[in-house]
Parts: C-alpha cells; sequence; structure tokens
C-alpha cells in the first residue's frame, strides 16, 4: 500500500513514492535497493535483489495482463461451472444429478431458503461479483481513472477478503463425497461441473492476487507509472 | 509491500542503497499467462461438445396420465439401464393426453426407431399379478421395448399397459379362436406339460361378435412343440366334471385358479412338425374337448331303443370298446302307431377318424356308397348300439357299439339318411329280462296244493303207521316172524321218508311216489291183518273162497 492514509476524504496527500524516488523494495525480502534500470526497459525485467536473489520489481510483474488473463479464464469456466452437475447423489434407488442452480432451486423450495440464499450468494453472486469488480477495476486502471481511488481501493480488499469465502460450496461437495460413501446405500460424487467451480474460484483469486492495487494510486498521486511493463520508467527521465 | 515506512527518511540517499544484481535471463512469463484462459476455453469447449455429443436424440411420448411422471428425475430405463431422462411434461392441444419429452443418451438413438414401445412402470395390481413393487420405493419410471426397425422416429404414443412379451424374447406367434375368453387375460400363461411356455398377449372380439380372437406368444425352443395337430384348451381355474368315468377334478397349476390359462398338446403319435408362426388353432373348453378332434368329418346317425334312456344326456359318449368315437347329439321320443309303442330316438355325431386304422381302411369320403357297404356288412356281422351304464353311482348312460355273438338278423337300410344303426337291449334290461322270466316261473309253482297234498299225506301216514304198530304188536306174539321183520324194515322206510319228506321240498315228488306205495302196501296189509282177525287159521290152511 502506498502510504498511511489520512482523513481527509478526496484529497491525496502529496507523497514520494519509492518509485519517485529511485528506489525498489524486493518484493520477496522487502530490501530497499536502488532502481537501477531507471528508463531502460531492457534492464527492467533482469534486476535481481542482492540479497534473496528475487525479481526486482516496483509493480508486481505483468500485474494487469496476468490479472485479465485469470479473468478470462475464470469466466469462461463460469459457464460449465453452473450449466454442468456439480453433485452427483446415487442411492439405492435412483440416481439424480445437481447442478449449483437446481441446488438452490432445491433448497428454496423444500423450505429452507436461508440455505438457498446462503448458496446463491456464495457460490453464484460472489464469483461473479469477483469477476466484474475485478474486470472493472482492470478497466479503470486501463483508462488512468484518478478520480475514486479510495472506493476503488476498498472495493479491491473487500474482493480479496470475501473471495475466500465462495469456495463453500466446493469445499461442501468435496466434503459430502468423502463423507457420504455408505457403498451400494450412498455414494455421492463430484461432477464437471465442481471443477470448473473450483477452477473459478481458484482463478478469481488468482486475478484478485494478480492485481497490483498500488496501480490505484500510481495514477491518483501524480505522474502515471501505471502501465504493465514500465510503471516508472517514462516519467523519471 | 515494496514500501518500506522506516527506510523514508533515508531514501534521499542513494549512494547507500545496495544495488540490484542484473540477471542476464530472459523473461516470457508474461506470454505464458495466457495459456491459462486458452485452457480454460479448451476445458470449457470440450465440456460442451461431450455434451452436445452424448446428448442423443430427444423424443415425445404421449401418455393418458403423468402420473409418476417428474421432469429431470423420471428416468427411461431398458433392462434396468437408464438410457435417459425425462426433461418435460406438458398437456396436448386438446388437453386429452400429456407429452412426455425424453432426452435419449447417445448410444440410447437405436431406442429412437419406429417399433419401439414405451410404456410407464409402476405398481400394478392386475390380474395377472403384482408388478413394479420397486417403483414403490425409487419411483415410476418409463420402460421402453426395443425396436428394430431401421427407421427413426421422433413421436411415440406410450401403452397404457407393459408389453407382456418383449421383443427380443425369441419365439413365435400364434392365433387362437375361442367362443369363450374365460377367465383369460393379456399375460395369462400358456402351459405344455404344466411348463409355463408363454403367454397371451391379447385378445380382440372378432368383427362379427361371435368369437374372440387370441394372440398368444410362445418362448423358444418351446414354439417347436406345436405342430399344426397341435390341440388348444381352456387351463382356467378347476375342471370338476362328473362323467362316465366318475368324478374329475383337473387343474393346470394353482396360478391358473387365480389368472386363467390355456394349455396345448400334441396328440400322440403325429409328426412332430413345427406349425409355422400365425398359425390358427381352435381353443377347445377342456382337455377333453381338446383332444375330441378332429371334428371334421362325421357321420349322423340314429338309433331306436325300447328302453327308458333316462341317464342319457346330449354329449354322452358313444363308445367302441373304449374308444370315444363319437357324441349323442339329442334325444327325442317317436310314437309308432302301428305298434301302439313308443321308441326312444338317440341321434349321435360319429367321427370315422378317431379309427384311424378303420378310416384308412375304408374307401375315399367321396365314395360314400362304398363306405354304406361297408357299414351294412358290419351290421350283418353284429354291429348293434346298445345303452350302458358308465357309472352306477350317478346313473349316467352311453352309447356303446360293439359287435354281439349270434346276431338276430336286422333289416338295414344304409341308404336313409340319417342313417339307422340297429340296436339291442342295454346289459340292465337284459338282465331284467331274466330276472323277471325267473320270476315268472317260479310263480307257477303251485306251493299251496303241495303244501296241501303232503299234510293230507303225512296225516294218513301217522294213521297208518299206528295201525302197523298194533299189527307189529299183534303179530309179535302170532304172526309169523318173516311179517315181523318186514314190518320193522318197512317201519324203518316209513320213518326215514318222514324224515325226509318234513324238512325238504325238492325231494316232495319221490315221497309222493314213496306215499302212494307206502298207502298202497298199508291199504293191503290192513285187509290182510282184518283177514287174519276173522280167520286166522287162513293163515294155515289157506283161504276158503
Ligand atoms: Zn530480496
Amino acid at each position: 500500500m502506498t502510504a498511511p492514509h489520512t482523513l481527509s476524504a478526496d484529497a491525496v496527500p502529496a507523497v514520494t513514492t519509492a518509485a519517485e524516488a529511485g528506489l525498489v523494495a524486493c518484493p520477496h525480502c522487502h530490501l530497499l535497493c536502488r532502481d537501477a534500470a531507471g528508463d531502460d526497459p531492457a534492464l527492467r525485467d533482469r534486476l535481481r535483489c542482492p540479497r534473496c536473489d528475487g525479481r526486482l520489481h516496483p509493480r508486481k510483474v505483468a500485474s494487469l495482463s496476468r490479472t485479465w488473463a485469470l479473468l478470462i479464464a475464470a469466466a469462461i469456466l463460469y459457464i460449465p461451472a453452473n450449466a454442468f452437475p456439480v453433485m452427483r447423489t446415487s442411492t439405492l434407488l435412483s440416481t439424480q444429478n445437481d447442478t449449483i442452480l437446481s441446488g438452490i432451486i432445491y433448497f428454496w423450495t423444500s423450505g429452507s431458503p436461508e440455505l438457498a440464499v446462503l448458496i446463491f450468494s456464495v457460490s453464484i453472486v460472489i464469483p461473479l461479483l469477483k469477476l466484474v469488480t475485478l474486470s472493472f477495476l482492470a478497466v479503470s486502471i486501463h483508462r488512468s481513472a484518478t478520480t475514486g481511488t479510495r472506493p476503488r481501493a476498498h472495493l479491491f480488499r473487500i474482493v480479496e477478503t470475501v473471495g475466500r469465502w465462495s469456495m463453500l460450496d466446493v469445499f461442501v461437495v468435496a466434503l459430502m463425497v468423502g463423507l457420504v460413501h455408505f457403498q451400494g446405500l450412498a455414494v455421492i460424487q463430484a461432477g464437471p461441473g465442481a471443477a470448473a467451480f473450483g477452477a473459478v474460484v481458484v482463478l478469481t483469486m488468482l486475478a484478485a492476487h494478480s492485481f497490483d492495487p498500488r496501480m490505484i494510486w500510481d495514477r491518483a498521486s501524480a505522474g502515471p507509472p501505471a502501465t504493465k511493463q514500465t510503471p516508472t520508467g517514462n516519467r523519471h527521465g | 509491500m515494496a514500501d518500506t515506512p522506516p527506510d523514508k527518511n533515508a531514501s534521499p540517499n542513494q549512494g547507500a542503497m545496495p544495488e540490484p544484481v542484473v540477471d542476464h535471463g530472459r523473461r516470457w512469463v508474461p506470454s505464458l499467462v495466457w495459456l491459462i484462459p486458452l485452457l480454460a476455453a479448451v476445458i470449457g469447449i470440450s465440456l460442451v461438445v461431450k455434451t452436445i455429443w452424448m446428448r442423443g436424440p430427444s423424443i415425445t411420448i404421449s401418455f393418458v396420465t403423468a402420473d409418476g411422471i417428474e421432469p429431470n428425475k423420471t428416468k427411461v430405463k431398458y433392462k434396468d439401464v437408464d438410457i435417459g431422462e425425462v426433461k418435460g411434461v406438458s398437456l396436448t392441444d386438446d388437453h386429452s393426453r400429456v407429452l412426455v419429452s425424453v432426452e435419449l443418451t447417445k448410444d440410447a438413438k437405436d431406442f429412437a426407431v419406429d417399433d419401439s414401445r414405451f410404456w410407464v412402470v409402476r405398481p400394478r395390481f392386475a390380474e395377472t399379478g403384482v408388478s413394479g413393487l420397486n417403483t414403490l420405493l425409487s419411483g415410476s419410471y418409463i420402460g421402453v421395448d426395443a425396436g428394430h426397425s431401421d427407421s427413426q422416429r421422433k413421436e411415440f404414443t406410450g401403452l397404457e399397459d407393459p408389453p407382456v412379451v418383449a421383443s427380443d424374447v425369441p419365439g413365435q406367434r400364434y392365433v387362437l379362436h375361442t367362443d369363450d375368453i374365460g377367465s383369460l387375460a393379456a399375460g395369462s400363461p400358456v402351459f405344455y406339460k404344466r411348463i409355463p411356455v408363454g403367454h397371451v398377449e391379447r385378445y380382440t372380439l372378432d368383427e362379427d361378435g361371435r368369437r374372440i380372437t387370441l394372440r398368444i406368444f410362445i418362448k423358444a425352443p418351446y414354439d417347436h412343440f406345436i405342430t399344426k395337430d397341435s390341440k388348444f384348451w381352456h387351463a382356467s381355474g378347476v375342471d370338476v366334471r362328473i362323467d362316465g368315468s366318475g368324478l374329475k377334478v383337473d387343474t393346470e397349476s394353482l396360478a391358473t385358479i387365480l389368472m386363467g390359462g390355456i394349455a396345448f398338446e400334441d396328440p400322440p403319435e403325429t409328426p412332430m412338425t413345427p406349425a409355422p408362426a400365425g398359425s390358427e388353432f381352435a381353443l377347445a373348453a377342456n382337455h377333453i374337448d381338446a383332444m375330441k378332434a378332429p371334428e371334421g368329418y362325421h357321420v349322423a346317425v340314429v338309433m331306436r331303443f325300447h328302453q327308458s334312456i333316462r341317464g342319457l344326456l346330449v354329449g354322452a359318449p358313444v363308445d367302441f370298446r373304449g374308444v370315444e368315437i363319437g357324441n349323442v347329439t339329442s334325444l327325442g321320443i317317436d310314437y309308432d302307431p302301428a305298434t301302439q309303442d313308443f321308441t326312444s330316438r338317440v341321434m349321435v355325431n360319429i367321427f370315422p377318424d378317431r379309427l384311424q386304422s378303420f378310416e384308412r381302411s375304408l374307401p375315399p369320403e367321396s365314395d360314400r356308397a362304398a363306405r354304406l357297404e361297408r357299414l351294412s356288412q358290419l351290421v350283418a356281422h353284429g354291429l348293434r348300439a346298445q345303452l350302458k351304464t358308465g357309472s352306477i353311482l350317478t346313473g349316467q348312460l352311453y352309447v356303446s357299439l360293439d359287435f354281439v355273438k349270434n346276431p338276430q338278423p336286422v333289416q338295414f337300410n344304409p341308404a336313409t339318411d340319417p342313417i339307422e344303426l340297429p340296436t339291442v337291449p342295454g346289459d340292465l334290461e337284459a338282465l331284467y329280462d331274466q330276472v323277471q322270466q325267473i320270476v315268472a316261473k317260479l310263480n307257477k309253482i303251485p306251493f299251496d296244493a303241495i303244501g296241501e297234498n303232503a299234510r293230507k299225506a303225512l296225516a294218513s301216514l301217522d294213521t297208518a303207521t299206528k295201525h302197523i304198530d298194533d299189527l307189529v304188536q299183534h303179530a309179535d306174539h302170532d304172526v309169523l316172524p318173516e311179517i315181523r321183520d318186514s314190518l320193522k324194515e318197512m317201519q324203518q322206510t316209513l320213518a326215514s321218508t318222514q324224515a325226509s319228506v318234513a324238512p325238504d321240498a325238492p325231494l316232495q315228488q319221490d315221497a309222493r311216489q314213496a306215499l302212494k306205495g307206502v298207502m298202497d302196501a298199508t291199504r293191503s296189509l290192513k285187509a290182510l291183518t282184518d283177514s287174519l282177525e276173522r280167520e286166522p287159521e287162513s293163515l294155515v290152511r289157506g283161504r276158503k273162497d
């Protein structure tokens, strides 16, 4: 994070960032080094930490492109995650395939609306919100937006925090597969939807992780260092 | 993370900062990260493609009711294997039926052909038994009978009842005709030697409403046993018969009591040539009727009996030495004005085919005159009809044809139609006649007179013996010993005669003669003794006159 925030609402206090000072902190051991790359983009990718041999970057490497790639992958898999059955319940007498949506409908109609709402929010709303929110943040970085930086930062933190809970459904399926295995009486198997669903959750989490929130402030504070390859290069000269 | 606040004050001091190491490797990760969405796309597309690929044909089945059918839950099963699922249920436009849309799996696409049959398997309590009990718990499902046609089809009309025989069961179908359906229903078993070998598939009333046509299915390999001579009969329920051979209770199996059934049999000594599928047969009411055939060719014969025909019923057998060769068809009574007498008229049908070897020896059916000539010879040889008692218990009569010994010649005119066969009195009637003759003869014996005579004779004999006693006593003293001896002998004879006469009737003729002699003798003796009393000297001197 860029700076200790002040209480003033919109105004971003004038601060000097490490990048502006020609410094770069090692993202792995947090050793502060001189940014030897300067304006040279060829050198930018080749700096290593003298202490831990980690790659030195003022911002996360290829943050936006990674975020986009993971977001697109998650969006693609979001379709099979909802269209395909996540759970296949075989009892003595019948076999039933359940998609996430059919499970929600089942709980809703069978008199457990609370559970239906919970699963709906955790399994459908949250992954979708993550996709939309991260996309929105990434787009705003692309557009070099300078307004609403603080709400965007809040939004990102919410996404990051809430994201891990969207695992709930997959977690339940995984638990059931492990527990409900009375051979001959009832067997629960995970369907292709569960894999896709898990992939969506993991991909959105990775996307959130790839996203470097400092980019939100790069534009807002002063000049724009926020391009993926050379976040600081063009300004410093 | 990149920020280290404690370093902030020292940040302008660049000289104190550690220099980063310059690596000479090449970065290519950014391009690699785009493999992830590519991979996701491949996975997603492959899933969709696989689903589309695995999706079989969609078909629509119409049923009268959607009872037990739920979208996305009700399965379509063939041999208990899921081959599809109900996706939707809707009504037809006129609301008369329900349309069930079914999505078959890809490997089940062969089921969507012209002659496939679909029905709903649900608990069923029919006369043929209870079925589908497992669906009480698991819910109904749609059963399939796979068709073999090559032409595809999308819309089907569901059966209301499960088909009796799946189409992949090897076997043959045959047609039966009957007047009475009895307790038969679709699914009723068909037995061969009490082994269930097939089923009644369905039955229809003929268009004219007179007869019922049944279609039966016989499983392989039992279909080989159906020959063109096979006889079919109702094996339904319990067959209780009281007939010439007494009380008979017959049932094919316990199951047939409840659900009816059909049995068949091949007449003995017929060639076992399997009948082609679809052959038509008659369904007889019972085993006996079935085995009476062949019905085809018969001769109507009339018989007149001069006796009561009580106990003879229509349908009673005509028997030739134990073989049933015909039936009584009608009974009546005729008045003959010439003799002022009534005769019982019995009409029978005779099936010459049932005497197979005899039938083969006959001239062909067309040559009626020659056949009747043969019959004339048989009648001349002593062929007669006779009423016989089949069962003393029930008094049932039957007509027996046989040759009688020393037949009295009769007039036989084979040209009449129907032919009239001569009759002889039945065995009971003949016995009755004999008894009557004996009684009549017995009546003629004058037992009264015999008894009177015998009494009189015995009375006079009594007197006579007394006289003789006196005489003997008298003669004891005076008369010659020879006379006394002879009188003693006579007394013994008389005593034994008396003993003989008294108890024993059959000796009466001899006794009468003996008595006559004895009376003659006593008369002479009396005369002798009288004269001896008057003139005892005459014994010495002889009689004067
Ligand atoms: Zn380091």
